[in-house]
């Protein structure tokens, strides 16, 4: 009896059942994320999808760990070098610890490029950032500048004031103010700390202290929030614009309700599209070296820099248009 | 005349034969077990039947296996620790520290084992000295040694460790074999000559199966449990030295969650959770077990949240089953 409820165990264990083996495409693209159940991965996934039907006969594995752990993206890793896929495109956990596992990988002939989240330059061919300073502190201001054809007043509410991103998008905008947007004019910098409360507290007080303000500018997405759920409370819907970088699922309130006419945040699906463009490209026996120009699609084109970085493109622009559609996806 | 002192008599201290004992058993059923996924793996996938490719399978399970070693007797010894994990991330993190002061690969390796034997010692004392029960004693220090990292870390990283290091994590000491699965063999055969050919060995199960009996018999039971937190210490020592050379770099959250896995190899490889009863060959085996499964469903690209619901209904099914099926046999006996 005995016996038999160990038999009972050993085909319980046993019932690892034949899954079907993937069928065969030309040219197999592995899309590794940081862990599966995240809407931004599934939507990059689709962008991949799409790229590899344009193209045609790509398969896209679309992999990750159940947990945002590098040791888990490593095991996935090499099982992906054993099914000798052609590229793996990867967001990583980790920039350094998963450098070893995909030097291997390209020992063994495979192409890797890092998307999203980067891997130090030793292990990857090529990084793809979503976008870069330049290109953000320039499209928040112009978010502002295109409701606002005679120009005017803004003020931006951003994160503390020793974060090093906010900090840097915003010197962008700066230079790039006299430049290309004359009309504008930048009355106030205030920081929310990324903290709600404060946030609203910032928002109220650029308000009060500006009485011809016409939009308040937010590079960070608690402060975003914060400053549209001010305008709206205060009835200034309208009057101010609140815009800035924003997740549209959490900001779709805003635009329907007019308190913001647009804005920004990258695009995963240009993101996957990209990634597997790129790696296609490579397969293809493109060379990434810096300063080579390589197609990303209908997204455009890149052009590395010295460490084999590039951007993508602007933030991507959401509004009335196509704010629905992009709240379902994260 | 017979001289019945000086010849030996056979007594049997089982009703069934050796042979058909040690076919029933369970290292045998779980090998067996071993064998059909492996058979089952090669028919699925084309890439899975490659030395290399089984070579790279092993590095997803090597370091864990090797603290199930030191685990599986604490195990039986009746004890546990659930802080293995942090641990590695501790030795890891001196390791990193003293990488910083230019220390090299010699005493980087001292280091990371020292870590870890301190930390199986701090253990042990609080167990045996404060007799705290070594779950909670382990869920304590669990936080505490992880913690100890990411104050020293933040959210920085420990990088640039001389290639020479990562050998250790990297390297290949034959072909396909890796320093890391050599090194788990020989441990391997060094905690089944400790557990099942020692006197120490006999006083763990001793210990598990019945510790005031194990006291009266003039076993030193606070001693031998000691020693055991200790040698699980220096295995997670060890581990860490194999995963910080694999990696190449150190982060805080290094082998997050890695103590329950340990503890899912040991269970699975027939070690009674509650102590007492248990084999090195079970453990080893349903390492293997584990490493077939999580690499032929990465295989198939079966994502990762399946593999873990297979190996949870896994260990349910190994604990369970055999209690179900007893009881329904008692009810029909009845």
């Amino acid at each position: 009896m005995r016996f038999a409820s160990k038999l009972v165990g050993a085909a319980a264990l046993s019932a690892l059942a034949f899954a079907a083996v993937p069928a065969s495409a030309a040219e197999r693209i592995a899309l590794v994320v940081k862990s599966l159940g995240n809407g931004f991965f599934d939507a990059a996934a689709k962008g991949a999808q799409q790229a590899a039907e344009e193209i045609g006969d790509i398969e896209v594995i679309y992999t990750g760990p159940t947990s945002a752990t590098a040791e888990g993206q490593i095991e996935i890793v090499n099982s992906l070098i054993a099914q000798q896929v052609d590229a793996i495109a990867i967001s990583a956990n980790d920039p350094d610890a998963l450098v070893p596992v995909l030097k291997k990988a390209m020992d063994r002939g495979i192409k890797v490029i890092s998307w999203d989240s980067g891997v130090a330059p030793e292990g990857r061919m090529l990084h793809l950032n979503p976008s870069d300073t330049d290109l953000i502190g320039t499209t928040i201001i112009k978010l502002a500048a295109d409701y606002l054809p005679e120009g005017g007043d803004v003020a931006i509410l951003s994160a503390s004031s020793t974060a090093t991103n906010q900090n840097a998008w915003i010197e962008a905008a700066k230079a790039a103010l006299p430049t290309e947007f004359p009309d504008i004019n930048l009355v106030a910098v205030v920081y929310g700390d990324d903290d709600s409360v404060k946030s609203t507290d910032e928002a109220k007080g650029l308000i009060a202290s500006y009485p011809n303000l016409k939009a308040i500018i937010a590079p960070t997405t608690v402060g975003v929030v914060a400053a549209a759920q001010v305008v709206t409370d205060e009835g200034l819907t309208g009057k101010i614009n609140v815009t800035g970088l924003a997740l549209p699922s959490e900001f779709k309130q805003f635009i329907d309700n007019g308190a913001s006419q647009a804005v920004a945040l990258w695009n995963p699906i240009d993101l996957g599209y990209s990634a597997v463009y790129l790696s296609h490209q490579l397969i293809g026996g493109a060379e990434a070296k810096p300063g080579a120009t390589l197609s990303i699609g209908h997204v455009g084109e890149i052009t590395l820099d010295e460490t084999n970085a590039a951007a993508m493109a602007p933030p991507y622009q959401f509004d009335a248009s196509n704010i629905e559609e992009f709240s379902k996806i994260y | 005349m017979k001289d019945t002192s000086l010849t030996a008599r056979h007594i049997p201290d089982r009703l069934d034969s050796p042979l058909r004992a040690a076919l029933l058993s369970w290292p045998s059923l779980l090998l067996a077990v071993a064998i059909a996924l492996f058979v089952l793996n090669a028919l699925a996938s084309p890439y899975f039947l490659s030395p290399w490719a089984l070579s790279d399978a092993t590095f997803n399970f090597t370091e864990k296996a090797i603290i199930a070693l030191a685990m599986a007797l604490l195990i039986i010894s009746g004890e546990i620790d659930l802080s293995v994990a942090s641990i590695i991330a501790l030795a890891s993190t001196m390791m990193g520290l003293a990488l910083q002061f230019g220390v090299g690969t010699p005493g980087l390796v001292a280091i990371g084992l020292l870590t870890g034997a301190a930390c199986g010692v701090f253990n042990g004392l609080l167990v045996t000295r404060l007799a705290l029960p070594s779950i909670v004693v382990t869920i304590g220090t669990m936080s505490f040694f992880r913690g100890i990292s990411y104050i020293t870390l933040g959210d920085q990283a420990f990088k640039g460790y001389p290639p020479s290091f990562w050998y250790f994590g990297q390297g290949y000491v034959w072909w396909v074999i890796s320093f890391e699965f050599a090194l788990f063999l020989i441990l391997a055969v060094l905690f089944y000559v400790l557990l099942h050919r020692t006197n120490f060995g006999r006083q763990i199960f001793v210990i598990g199966n019945n510790p005031v009996a194990a006291r009266f018999s003039g076993v030193r039971v606070e001693r031998v449990k000691f020693l055991l937190f200790c040698l699980t210490g220096l295995m997670s020592g060890v581990a860490a030295v194999l995963l910080t050379a694999r990696l190449a770099s150190t982060r805080p959250s290094i082998a997050v969650g890695w103590e329950l896995e340990v503890v899912t190899m040991v269970v699975l490889g027939g070690v009674n959770i509650l102590g007492g009863a248990g084999s090195i060959q079970g453990v080893v085996i349903a390492a293997f077990i584990m490493g077939l499964v999580t690499f032929g469903l990465g295989l198939l690209n079966v994502p990762g949240i399946v593999m873990s619901i297979f190996i949870g209904a896994l260990l349910i099914a190994v604990i369970a089953l055999p209690i179900l099926v007893r009881r329904l046999r008692e009810r029909l006996t009845r």
